[in-house]
């Protein structure tokens, strides 16, 4: 695999150049990491979890790891892959550097910015949290970013602090000849009754060399705090995507994902939620829309680890042409996760004989006072709503496109920032190739 | 306006319609009597173009072009009609989301631009205003939820929207309670025009108190059998079909 040796000479030099650094303690996790990473290398089709999704064609690439330094991106390059109709905080990467020309930061009650400022000083939050949330052993992606974790964005919002605005967290690849490869790093601290809301996005600008972006969040709820995260997927389709959520939520507290999976060639979104106090809160929602050969795996894994908590789930996917979807999720509920409620469903559209999807709920349930339930559904569209439109005038493509926005839209429902909202709206009609104002 | 000749068609090798017959022009009440299975149903779907039938024979001219070459939208946009006697649930899609789609839709098939919002809402207030119906209805999903009374009235609703030239209604009548229905016809004869024509297809007299037809036909087994004025919807109601049924094997 040329990629791991790639990215074993890569660290080498990496290592090299931290000089005093390289004892660091935040340096001792990248070290640990890089050793797992070379120890397990790659998933590939063997490992179950990688059943239905290949990472062959990226890993047999041959990437560049550095940014490009002669790009400047001005606003105006960049705007129309913001959420620019509302205020917003952001930070912006470009290459994997954080850009304070693109970034908007607030001069504020709370802190984001550049993780690499927090690991340089080792702060408190970063001996807390950082690689302390996302730890799975056996996940080398994981440990392969950890290895190079030094930029991505760090938000920390204080106890009882809502932020007034989403806060947009965006990750450019400028345009290059050869594929590159980036790893971003986030991490999320949300205080005790504490509020946030984020969107999140990953944009290729090069149409023309591959992008394989092997993104980690780290997200730490505490106790009451609220907390919503977008991820918009809706990249070129030079692009690859394997995007690693961990979530950490104490009592009371509320986090909600929405991903909207709309572009990119190959993706892979790996969510992991695990409750530490009771009564919180945990939302997982999105909607895939692919066609051409594109592929979009959920793997979502909800451990109910403490009693009285509560999970939603909702996956939509529509897959036309060649595209491929997969689901598996994962609920778990631990012997003394009693009085916990957990719902998962999982509904699919193909429009096409070519299209598929592997669909995999799963459910452990080791305490007897529970309420699960989970489902899936593969279908087509229903023919005789499709003869009602046509038969008042609507044209085959608008008709279909109609029931699909129909199909979607209790998932839609579940943004919570109009213009995002609308932006999304926005992206789908375009994708499914119609010209209609879904909403009056 | 429409002129059917010997159509015959049929589902999965049966053969539902054997030879139908059927002339309606601008101005014209026709109504379409018959028990269940006699071929109302799959006649009208026919008409508004829905593929799951074979049409083994014969023709359909609609203001003389042959509608079995078109799409359910393209005959639509000619000004067909057909009122559902199960009309779709379609969550997430609202009562005026559609209907603006539906009739915009129609207009760029005519080459015409959208119709402006602040027209388009003000006939959507007229037209409800006639069918008696509450404004919160066009906020909701369509059909979701919607009692059998609301189904049919948002039907009719529809039909006022798109003004079409001609109008099928397949059993509107059922599900409607009294005052229901006497909304609802006489919404469709507030309608009728000299420029138009509707076709009833009901199992009973009560809807044609109101819609005053100017043809009755009775169909049985696939076959329109008597055509009538007025009168024979309430010799049906009175005698039921078997004296046809008799009548018919006699001739036989």
């Amino acid at each position: 695999m040329a990629l791991k040796e790639d990215i074993i000479h890569s660290f080498m030099a990496f290592e090299a150049g931290l000089n005093g650094q390289a004892n660091s303690p935040v340096h001792k996790i990248r070290s640990a990491a890089f050793d797992r990473f070379e120890a397990l290398g790659f998933p590939t089709q063997k490992n179950e979890d990688w059943k239905y999704s290949s990472l062959l064609p990226i890993t047999k690439r041959d990437f560049s790891f550095t940014p490009n330094k002669d790009v400047a991106l001005e606003y105006p390059d960049v705007k129309k892959y913001l959420v620019h109709e509302i205020d917003s905080y952001r930070l912006v990467f470009l290459d994997g550097v954080f850009s304070s020309w693109l970034s908007k930061i607030p001069n504020s009650n709370f802190h984001i910015g550049c993780l690499c400022d927090g690991l340089e000083k080792n702060t408190k939050t970063i001996q807390k949290y950082f690689s302390k949330i996302a730890k799975d052993p056996k996940d080398s992606l994981v440990a392969m970013n950890t290895s190079f974790a030094v930029e991505g964005a760090l938000v920390e919002i204080p106890d009882n602090v809502t932020v007034d605005k989403p806060i947009q967290l965006v990750y450019f690849s400028s345009k290059r000849e050869k594929d590159f490869l980036v790893q971003p790093r986030n991490l999320i601290v949300v205080g005790k009754n504490a509020e946030v809301q984020l969107i999140e996005r990953h944009q290729s600008l090069s149409p023309e060399s591959t992008t394989f972006t092997n993104s980690v969040t780290e997200i730490y709820a505490d106790q009451d705090a609220r907390v919503s995260l977008y991820k918009i997927q809706n990249d070129i389709p030079t692009s690859s995507l394997v995007d690693t959520t961990v979530v950490e939520q104490e009592s009371r507290s509320n986090v909600s994902i929405g991903t909207f999976s709309l572009g990119g060639q190959f993706t892979r979104n790996n969510l992991t939620f695990t409750f530490k106090g009771e009564y919180a809160e945990a939302n997982l929602s999105g909607i895939s829309l692919l066609n051409d050969r594109q592929h979009v795996d959920h793997h979502t894994i909800v451990d109910h680890a403490v009693p009285n908590c509560q999970s939603n789930e909702l996956y939509k996917g529509i897959f036309d042409e060649k595209s491929h979807g997969v689901f598996n999720g994962a609920v778990i509920v631990q012997k003394d996760a009693q009085k916990t409620n957990a719902f998962q469903q999982n509904d699919n559209v193909l429009l096409t004989d070519t299209a598929s999807i592997d669909s995999k709920p799963q459910l452990e349930i080791y305490a007897d006072d529970v309420k699960c339930s989970h489902g899936c559904t593969i279908g087509q569209l229903d023919q005789d709503a499709l003869f009602y439109l046509k038969s008042r005038g609507i044209a085959d493509r608008e008709a279909k496109a109609m029931l699909l926005y129909a199909f979607k839209h209790d998932v839609m429902e579940t943004v919570k920032i109009e213009a995002l909202y609308k932006r999304l709206n926005k992206i789908i009609a375009q994708k499914l190739n119609v010209d209609i104002d879904f909403e009056l | 306006m429409l002129k059917i000749d010997q159509l015959k068609a049929s589902i999965e090798g049966k053969e539902i319609l054997k030879g139908i017959n059927l002339e309606v022009n601008a101005g014209e009440v026709h109504a379409i009597m018959g028990p269940n299975g006699s071929g109302k149903s799959t006649l009208s779907n026919i008409i508004a173009g829905r593929d799951e039938y074979d049409v083994t024979g014969g023709s359909i001219l609609f203001n003389k072009e042959d509608l079995m070459e078109l799409e359910p939208e393209e005959r639509a946009h000619l000004g067909v009609f057909l009122s559902f006697q199960y009309p779709i649930e379609i969550p997430g899609v609202s009562v005026t989301n559609f209907i603006k789609t539906s009739i915009n839709e129609t207009r760029k098939a005519k080459g015409l631009d959208p119709m402006p919002a602040k027209e388009m809402l003000k006939m959507m207030r007229e037209k409800m205003e006639l069918l008696e119906m509450d404004r919160k209805f066009l906020n909701r999903s369509l059909n979701e939820g919607f009692s059998g009374g609301e189904k049919k009235r948002n039907e009719i609703f529809q039909m006022a929207m798109l003004e079409p030239k001609l109008a099928i209604l397949d059993e509107t009548d059922s599900g409607l309670d009294i005052d229901a229905l006497r909304i609802v016809a006489n919404g469709v004869n507030k309608l009728k025009s000299e420029d138009n024509a509707v076709i009833v297809i009901t199992h009973y007299q009560r809807l044609l108190d109101h819609i005053i037809p100017d043809v009755v036909h009775v169909m049985l087994d696939g076959r329109i059998v008597k055509t009538g004025d007025k009168t024979l919807a309430y010799e049906l109601e009175e005698k039921g079909y078997d004296w046809i049924k008799q009548e018919l094997a006699e001739t036989v």
